[in-house]
């Protein structure tokens, strides 16, 4: 399984990146961690005339733990995140999404920027990015901009970014509160397969117990990974018993319009849709109660 | 007991010089622990695998396959692939076809050709149409995509018994229909048994198509010399009369095909037999005068390869009594080995060797149906169809059990055959040499704990789990007699699987021993070199193993049901004796005394009571080879032996009723296995398993767990997680290994392995084969385990694999059914 | 029209090579056709199978989801440079010989690597530990369990030895 031929370049800063871009547009692909994009190629399912390699970038490789959000840049190896102590103590929940993403090899060299432009909806990082409402910078040769994660993931392996732009930095917003627990689950049939379905929630009590924020979504149950803020909010204020919670996860799943594979059925999706969110909301209560 | 054909007497080996074979247990080297030869080779990454061979000029092939499930092929447009960057050749099937002769097929089924590319048709999606040669693999692959071919789809049937209804579209119209083979065999008073019985059940097991997938893909080097008129080819192949079936399709004579056993083999377990291939490479290199190379990518060989396995249904009826004693077993099997077929009908044939598992049962009637359809091809797969066989039996016995209220353990046990009863002939015709299936089992129970293995249950079900036991106990029939090939088609008449082998002892004293096939991870040096040693009294770590090729092999069976450590371990123990021999006979010539005065002791012999007269090793071969004065008249100069023979209770012919002695020697297994399963996501999980195993005399220890372990794991896969699944146009769709998955260390649990020892009486050290162990019980074991999980929601599952899906399905379909209206 | 070629200089196995490669040639088909180190092997190209792990500034990595152009710059190991200085085995190699943690060798060399990435950083690993390691490894001879012995011996062995 070899590629189709491609020209490659291999730039040495973001600003040689845009350019490449800018004369490519179209017939040009990022080339970050390869995880996902050197199998396709393999396949010849995609076949880009150029490669730009942003591997080489420091610039794109790095951990800024900021007042209230972690900055973090697009080549940043999947492990350097996972193993950075201080990132996991502001934004828990990124990490616990990593846990879940594939195996060690794909960590090894698997970046989080690249994930999240591949934009796979059964894929953890762009789960984590939508639930915690991340803020993806993006760079071209015109200047740069910053889209939400509601923004940025336009459909299944589709963002909104443009074919000129690339993903830079990605800003991870963390919460203040004290009492802030998460929760990452997912279910696939395989220790580091894609996802049937995952789940991921964010809470923040008070010192009474009461809910003063949550946040949670699910992927692999719709075109993107989805977040439910509205659902969210009812649980603010809530001292989010078993009953609250459970309902606030099964009006998650119904909302959800799941598709049908060879490992998983529509309604399958569905159903593990409501289970997963129902343990991640509990898990993330727990852990919130427990600080 | 049933009469059979007499088969011939088996070799002599079984005594030694006057010792019983209860005398020859305390071995020196046999039963110890021993690091295996081949393993400094592999740990240090120099393997020698087919795509490690780099032979000068070498080109590379990749393959044009068919988009359809079925379709006439309208036209072929070669030219702008030609003109490719690289590119050599374009080969179609016209002219392939032209040139070469169909393959094979077991059955008698002539109208059923089959040839590497297709011609005129395509008879599946994934079926190879051209062959494109460059110099690089990327080249070729670029090239293949400008071959321009037409088709005009046909109708296509994807499912067996849809391909045995009336008005089916015919996957070869030549044949008339789609049943390449269909018998019904009655042995014993079946209908009188099913009329009598106070009880009976029925149901459907389905055994999906999976298969053994190595980690390496096949691949096949070819060189033809025109200077000597030679085809030298390297290949990763595991297959009988792979140099025989390859020159006559290629219409060479048998000595201008030169195979190269020394070809390190990344796995087979049944599957590679990858004579296709090396058809379509041994033209190409004849034709265009250059080395060539085919390495199947992974979406070939899972798609193209014709390396997929069983995919059967099985219709079970068992007629038994009050008190747990089965009568009759009634067996339909309704095999699709797809659109085409070398020796995989005969996977339902082997089961006739065990085909009343373990048990006491006096009458079967088994009914097996090979049916073709528009799929990947099905070849050999580990255990040759016991397996899913074995599954279906342990289903019904589970069945039985439950439905007379019965523990499952008590019902195996009051109809195991019992030890005293063997050498036990089965209905259809096999006797079974040796076991102690209650020991076993017993032992396994024992190591598993199973009383706190059933607290285990019981707590995760009232935490809120279904969790489920799962028992199997199922026969590894071994010795790979394949008579099953005689059995299902009278006009072969093959009965000869003979295997051999060579040992010299050189000038220096050195020990070399040669063996006449290629090996896939079973060990054969370790096991040749440890049973020359055995015999011969001198360090196995000495003694080197290497391999020929088919021009100075020595004939071999390959590797095929699990019959090497029998098969080859006897050769080598025969050819052993036979130097040991010698060697007494010239110290007793040059002592001037019977033989039977002597006494040989590692590698010296001497005079019994005065052990200062004596010829060491040294001595002895030195006279061999270098002092015919001193050799004794009738013995050959030099010091060397060759031993061909034919597998113990080989060479019988089927009685009418289609009785035979298939394989000579039956090894056991017991497995017991706790499983849980997430009841809101149906989700399996295996918390203990052990595994009972009596192989007879283990050769290697580590060998042979390591095998049983690997089966085990090979087993998971099969019923959990591993489907070649077909859309209803007849595309895979588990075509990569994102959707065909292995299972990895997360999904297979710690197993543990607990040996019994019978020894077979028909061995030259009461060994058994064991290379098909753990596969052939461990899908039986966890689909009992997962009935048994669950049986408290009132529902059953009976077709693997047992995903996640489909445990959900049952599960929330159980649900439904309990819910209140 | 032929391919680009673009110059890489790898430190591999402690040695400095240098090549002309075209882009699309992946890091193990350098390693085994033109470096000609086979120990490394192929068996699915599409990032599953861990046959094909290398060590990439010293952390496993699948060299079939590499192109031999990445790797300029970089250091990498394979199977062969697992070895110790004087040629002789590893105790992590030793061990998989001493628990039979092989059977066709044919997932060895990524089962090695991906087992001494985690004894490089975790030196006392526990069998789920151990499992989670080469999770990413495929292997369809073993069933794993004396793999996992092997790993575990080999680091009761190392941690003797710094005693």
């Amino acid at each position: 399984m070899k590629p189709a031929p491609f020209e490659y370049s291999r730039a040495t800063s973001t600003v040689e990146a845009c350019e490449l871009l800018r004369r490519h547009g179209d017939e040009a692909k990022i080339l970050a961690g390869g995880q996902s994009l050197v199998p396709m190629m393999a396949m010849r399912l995609v076949r880009p005339a150029w490669l730009i390699d942003i591997n080489e970038i420091p610039a794109l490789k790095f951990v800024k733990i900021e007042k209230d959000a972690v900055r973090v840049g697009a080549c940043t190896r999947q492990c350097t995140v996972e193993r950075d102590q201080a990132l996991a103590a502001r934004v828990p929940l990124l990490a616990q999404a990593l846990a879940w993403v594939g195996h060690v090899q794909t960590r090894n060299r698997g970046t989080i920027g690249g994930s999240l432009a591949h934009a796979d909806p059964c894929a953890e990082l762009p789960l984590a990015a939508q639930v915690l409402g991340a803020r993806m910078l993006l760079r071209s040769a015109k200047g740069v901009r910053t889209l939400e994660a509601e923004k940025f993931f336009a459909g299944p392996m589709l963002t909104s970014a443009r074919s000129d732009e690339c993903l830079e930095e990605i800003n991870w917003p963390s919460w203040s509160w004290r009492r802030t627990g998460s929760a990452f689950t997912e279910i696939s049939v395989r220790h580091g397969d894609f996802a049937m379905v995952a789940a991921a929630a964010q809470i923040a009590i008070d010192g009474d117990g009461r809910c003063v924020r949550a946040a949670f979504g699910l992927g692999g149950a719709g075109g993107t990974p989805l977040a439910f803020p509205k659902i969210a909010a009812r649980l603010v204020g809530t001292r989010l018993d078993d009953a609250v919670v459970n309902d606030a996860a099964h009006a998650a799943a119904a909302e959800t319009e799941p598709g049908s594979d060879l490992h998983a059925s529509a309604e399958y999706r569905r159903h593990l849709a409501g289970v997963l969110a129902g343990r991640a909301l509990r898990e993330a209560r727990e852990r919130a109660r427990n600080q | 007991m049933h009469p059979t054909t007499p088969p011939p007497a088996a070799a002599p080996l079984l005594e030694e010089e006057g010792k019983t074979l209860s005398a020859m247990t305390s071995f020196r080297y046999i039963g110890t622990k021993r690091r295996a030869k081949e393993h400094p080779r592999f740990v240090s990454g120099r393997g020698r695998f087919v795509a490690d061979i780099a032979l000068p000029g070498m080109k590379h092939v990749a393959l044009v396959a068919s988009p359809h499930a079925a379709a006439r092929i309208v036209s072929i447009k070669t030219e702008t692939a030609i003109a490719a960057p690289g590119v050599l050749y374009v080969l179609t099937g016209e002219e392939f076809c032209a040139n070469t002769d169909s393959l094979p097929i077991g059955v008698d089924a002539p109208g059923v050709t089959r040839f590497a590319l297709a011609r005129g048709v395509v008879r599946y999606a994934g079926e190879w149409v051209a062959a494109v040669v460059a110099d690089s693999r990327a080249l070729a692959e670029d090239a293949a995509e400008r071959v321009e071919v037409e088709y005009e789809p046909l109708p296509h049937v994807i499912e067996a018994e849809k391909a045995l209804a009336p008005g089916a579209p015919l996957v070869h119209p030549s044949h008339g229909s789609n049943v390449l083979y269909h018998r019904k065999f009655v042995w014993g008073p079946v209908e009188e048994a099913f009329a009598n019985a106070e009880h009976k059940i029925a149901f459907r097991a389905v055994w999906g198509r999976s298969a053994t997938v190595p980690i390496e893909t096949f691949g096949v080097a070819a060189q033809w010399d025109t200077g000597t008129g030679i085809l030298d080819i390297w290949a990763s192949i595991q297959m009988p009369k792979f140099p025989d079936q390859t020159a006559r399709a290629l219409r060479l004579p048998g000595n201008a095909v030169r195979v190269h056993y020394d070809v390190d083999v990344g796995g087979s377990y049944g599957v590679k037999r990858g004579i296709k291939h090396t058809v379509l490479v041994g033209y190409l290199a004849k034709k265009l005068g250059v080395a060539v190379r085919l390495i199947e990518d992974r979406l070939e060989n899972l798609r193209g390869g014709d390396m997929q396995g069983p995919d059967r249904i099985f219709d079970m009826q068992v007629a038994f009594d009050a008190n747990g004693a089965i009568r009759a077993m009634k067996i339909r099997a309704v095999d699709d080995v797809g659109a085409y077929a070398g020796r995989s009908p005969f996977q339902l044939g082997k089961p006739v060797t065990a085909i009343c598992g373990p048990y006491a049962i006096d009458a079967i009637e088994y009914e097996p149906t090979s049916v073709m359809t528009n799929k990947t091809p099905q070849e050999a797969v580990r255990g040759f169809g016991q397996s899913p066989t074995n599954f279906a039996i342990e289903r019904a016995i589970d069945r039985v059990a439950r439905h007379l209220g019965m523990d499952s353990i008590e019902l195996r046990k009051k109809n195991f055959i019992r030890k005293d009863q063997f050498p036990y002939t089965i209905p259809s015709g096999s006797t079974y040499d040796s076991g102690d299936y209650h020991a076993v089992l017993d032992e396994t129970l024992a190591a598993i704990d199973y009383a706190s293995l059933v607290r285990a249950r019981d707590e995760a079900r009232s935490s809120g789990k279904l969790a489920g036991i799962g028992i199997s106990s199922c026969l590894e029939p071994s010795g790979g007699n394949s008579a099953f090939e005689v059995l299902m088609n009278p006009k072969n008449e093959n009965t000869t699987w003979m295997d051999s082998c060579l040992v010299r002892v050189d000038l220096s004293g050195s020990v070399t021993g040669v063996i006449n096939n290629s090996s896939a991870g079973q060990g054969h040096e370790s096991l040749v070199s440890t049973v020359l040693g055995e015999i011969l009294e001198r360090d196995p770590a000495t003694i080197r193993v290497v391999r020929a090729d088919s021009l100075t092999a020595l004939p071999s069976n390959s590797p095929v049901g699990s019959r090497m450590a029998i098969m080859l371990g006897g050769a080598a123990a025969g050819a052993a004796k036979q130097i040991k021999e010698t060697l007494i006979a010239i110290a007793a010539h040059n002592f001037e005394c019977p033989p039977e005065d002597l006494e040989y002791r590692d590698g010296s012999v001497s005079l019994k009571g005065a052990p200062e007269k004596r010829l060491v090793w040294d001595q002895l071969v030195e006279i061999a080879h270098r002092k015919f004065h001193k050799l004794p008249a009738g013995i050959e100069p030099g010091l060397q032996a060759k031993f061909v023979w034919e597998v113990p209770t080989g060479g019988g012919l089927p009685t009418p009723e289609g009785r035979i002695q298939i394989y000579p020697c039956y090894a056991f297994e017991a497995h017991v296995v706790l499983v849980e399963i997430d009841p809101d996501t149906g989700k399996p999980a295996i918390r203990k398993y052990v595994c009972g195993h009596d192989c007879g005399v283990m050769i290697n220890p580590d060998i042979v767990h390591g095998m049983t372990y690997g089966g085990i794991a090979h087993g998971i896969g099969a019923a959990l997680y591993e489907k070649f699944a077909y859309t209803e146009d007849g595309q895979l769709a588990s075509g990569t290994f994102m959707d065909y998955l292995i299972p990895s260390a997360m999904e297979v649990p710690g197993l543990a392995i607990v040996d019994h020892c019978t020894p077979s009486p028909l061995t030259t050290f009461g060994q058994k084969g064991s290379g098909e162990a753990g596969y052939l019980g461990a899908p039986a074991a966890i689909a009992n385990a997962i009935n048994d999980a669950l049986a408290p929601l009132g529902t059953s599952i009976e077709a693997l694999p047992m995903s996640h899906l489909a445990i959900w399905k049952v599960i929330s379909g159980a649900r439904e059914k309990a819910a209140p209206t | 029209m032929s391919e680009t070629l673009h110059a890489v200089s790898v430190e591999v196995n402690g040695k400095p090579r240098s090549a002309q490669v075209p882009a699309r040639l992946s890091l193990v088909d350098w390693l085994r056709e033109d470096l000609c180190l086979t120990g490394t092997h192929i068996g699915c190209e599409h990032g599953i199978c861990g046959a094909c792990s290398v060590m990439l500034d010293g952390e496993p990595v699948r060299s079939c989801l590499m192109y031999a152009v990445q790797a300029h710059g970089h250091r990498v190991t394979t199977v062969e440079g697992l070895a110790k200085p004087d040629g002789s085995m590893s105790v992590l190699q030793d061990s998989f010989c001493e628990t039979h943690g092989l059977q066709c060798g044919y997932c060895t060399p990524g089962m090695l690597i991906a087992s001494q990435g985690l004894l490089n950083s975790n030196p006392d690993p526990s069998e789920e530990q151990i499992r989670d390691a080469i999770g990413g490894n495929l292997c369809r001879c073993t069933g794993y369990q004396q793999i996992v012995e092997a790993v575990r011996l080999a680091a009761k062995r190392t941690s003797e030895k710094t005693r």
